[in-house]
């Protein structure tokens, strides 16, 4: 079941939650709603379940306007940031709560219960209370409450935000892979771009309410559509320049800017990920800044290298290999060059 | 050589908790002074009322309470009276905690502010306002008396009083549950399918019975023993408007002291009951609290 979100919306008091929003979720995908804190990813979750009413817009599923239909009447499952189990039902009673007040019959209920219990992989634990589990067990209880109602689509909100590292790596795999098996139209909230670029079959970044870029992981992250997806996927050095003739300049280094061929001068900022950064002894003909290496973090499976640029006061993250860092022998003090493999120029604007 | 070390480790210990202990005359002395003040205030002339009820033994005692027709009147009176007033209250209680806790609304700190002022008005004071709206010189009093409906001087204007004074025990023990519980449930709930009713039946009520039957336990407790309130509606028709309390005085000022403490002495049963199942209840809902608050997160292993 497909759902399309068209021109969402949603004010609450003065601040504006969602601003003329669109996302498209096509039939079986899993979509990540990427964004910081405050991007409004909750609340579109929210109406999309219709658990919150838009101001404006519609929510589409299928082909179906369901804008006006009830949490009940849409038949969305919704897992919960905290979970929000029942905590005076036992696991047998949360996961049955859909299905009791939509009066199934008994032993289809309890059918239905086991066989879910079996997918989440927490057979035997039908007597227990909320307060019995861990962190993982209860979002997988969650999930499986969601999924007794048969959803037509299951939404996520943060779904493994409470829970620690290790624990939210495996859930994120078995989410991805109980996904591959049950093909439910799904979308999950985060502000962890790891997460949603490891999960997602398609990912939506969001930011102050508005979508900034939605499309494949691979993508959105190669093709970064602004300097706030840039900014927001990942570490990333900045640098202030300004381009003319299709020529990008900071202080010594000049890269090609195809995207502004115009002859009038005007400001511009580089974007540069650390892994994308060379650091050599000699100038090596390409253009390279000038840098003294301030301090080396080898601890990990790539060397994280901090220089300070000698010409102009800017800070520089690079990211190398270990064999990299090995065949340089760098230590803190030296004097390198740092060159650029892939720079992505960003212009602000034109206002008149 | 362990023995040496552990004596040592236990001389220490017993330092420290030495320079801690106040002195032995400061601990019997305050100790003392407590316990005095309780048997002075509380204690005696608690078992003084049973002592004078039962003073003329148990017979007497029966019939104090029975065979005084006036009496048993008080009695069912007050048994008819303060359910009806704890059934208003529950029923308000429950939709001023749950439109407090769960809505954002204009006039939502006036409600709250609002529900206190009972506790703050003299209950003198709040019958002389009932007498305003509903006596004969009130505002309503010259219709009411057209439709020959009476409040002022008759059971209406009791349950009225009662409601009025008790009305803050439901919504205050509820508020600080249902703000701890959160609504998440109830959101989950409404995005499993469940109807308002269902919402309610069956994940907001379980969530806060201990609660709620303290609040109703406190508020039966006051509208059993209100006096000032309903003293000034009541009129002191003997045999009719007379409740529990109102008997009491009239008994006293009557020089029937068996009599009045036979009926104070079922007052302060009534009370003993209420503090009882409280402790329980206190103790009930402070686990609910500390379950609520409780940090979701536990770290666990994920299969």
């Amino acid at each position: 079941m497909s759902i399309s979100v068209k021109n969402i919306t949603k004010r609450f008091g003065d601040f504006t939650a969602l601003d003329n929003v669109s996302v498209e979720v096509p039939t079986g995908s899993l979509l990540a709603l990427l964004g910081p804190s405050g991007s409004g990813k909750t609340t579109l979750l929210r109406i999309i379940a219709g658990l919150e009413i838009a101001d404006s817009g519609s929510v589409l599923c299928q082909d179906e306007d369901v804008t006006h239909h009830s949490a009940r009447q849409r038949n969305v499952g919704f897992v919960f940031q905290h979970y929000a189990l029942f905590r005076h039902m036992n696991v047998f009673e949360n996961v049955a709560f859909g299905m009791r007040v939509r009066k199934q019959p008994k032993k289809l209920i309890s059918e239905r219960v086991r066989e879910l219990l079996h997918l989440v992989r927490l057979e035997g634990l039908e007597r227990r209370y909320p307060a019995q589990l861990s962190g993982g067990q209860r979002q997988r209880i969650a999930l499986a409450r969601a999924l007794a109602i048969q959803p037509k689509v299951l939404l996520l909100d943060e779904p493994f935000g409470a829970l620690d590292a290790k624990v939210r790596q495996e859930l994120r795999n078995w989410l991805r892979r109980l996904h591959d098996e049950i093909h439910t139209t799904s979308v999950f909230v985060t502000h962890d771009q790891e997460e949603a670029f490891e999960v997602a079959d398609k990912v939506v970044v969001m930011n102050q309410g508005r979508v900034e870029q939605a499309g494949a992981p691979h993508e959105v992250f190669e093709r970064p559509a602004n300097p706030f997806v840039m900014d927001f996927l990942g570490n990333v050095n900045v640098f202030h320049g300004r381009v003319q003739n299709g020529r990008a300049l900071v202080g010594g280094l000049e890269v090609d800017c195809p995207e502004y061929p115009h002859q009038e001068s005007r400001p511009a900022t580089m974007y540069v990920r650390p892994h994308e950064l060379e650091i050599e002894h000699s100038p090596n003909g390409a253009a390279s800044l000038k840098a003294r290496v301030e301090r080396i973090n080898s601890a990990g499976s790539i060397a994280k290298v901090f220089l300070l640029a000698v010409e102009f006061p800017v800070g520089l993250n690079v990211e190398i290999s270990p064999e990299r860092y090995g065949e340089l022998g760098l230590k803190a003090g030296d004097t390198v060059y740092v060159s650029p493999r892939k720079v992505r120029v960003f212009v602000p604007e034109y206002v008149i | 050589m362990h023995n040496a070390k552990h004596t040592s480790a236990a001389q220490q210990f017993g330092m420290h908790r030495a320079t801690h202990r106040d002195p032995k005359l400061v601990q019997w002395g305050l100790t003392l002074a407590a316990l005095l003040t309780i048997s002075v205030l509380i204690v005696i002339p608690l078992v003084n009322v049973f002592y004078q009820a039962f003073a003329g033994g148990l017979p007497t005692y029966w019939e104090n309470l029975v065979r005084d027709s006036d009496t048993l009147n008080s009695i069912l009176l007050t048994l008819a009276v303060a359910p009806l007033a704890v059934v208003a209250n529950l029923v308000f209680g429950l939709a001023a905690a749950w439109a407090i806790t769960r809505f954002q609304f204009p006039g939502r700190s006036l409600l709250t502010a609002l529900i206190d002022l009972p506790f703050s008005v003299s209950p003198v004071v709040a019958g002389l306002m009932l007498m305003l709206l509903f006596g004969l010189q009130g505002y309503f009093g010259p219709w009411l008396q057209e439709h020959n409906w009476k409040i002022i001087f008759s059971t209406p204007g009791l349950i009225l009083a009662t409601c009025f004074v008790t009305l803050p025990f439901v919504a205050r023990e509820l508020i600080p549950v249902m703000e701890a519980i959160g609504p998440e449930e109830e959101i989950a709930a409404i995005s499993l399918g469940a109807d308002g009713w269902q919402m309610f039946w069956r994940v907001t009520l379980p969530n806060i019975k201990w609660g709620l039957l303290y609040g109703v336990i406190l508020c039966n407790a006051r509208a059993m023993g209100e006096f000032g309130a309903v003293y000034v509606v009541s009129g002191h028709i003997t045999g009719r408007t007379d409740t529990m309390p109102l008997r009491v005085e009239k008994l006293f000022q009557e020089y029937n002291n068996p009599g009045s403490f036979a009926v104070a002495s079922l007052l302060t049963l009534l009370a003993l009951v209420t503090l009882i199942v409280k402790v329980l209840l206190e103790r009930k809902t402070r686990l609910e609290l500390a379950e609520a608050a409780r940090v979701v997160h536990t770290p666990g292993e994920a299969s």
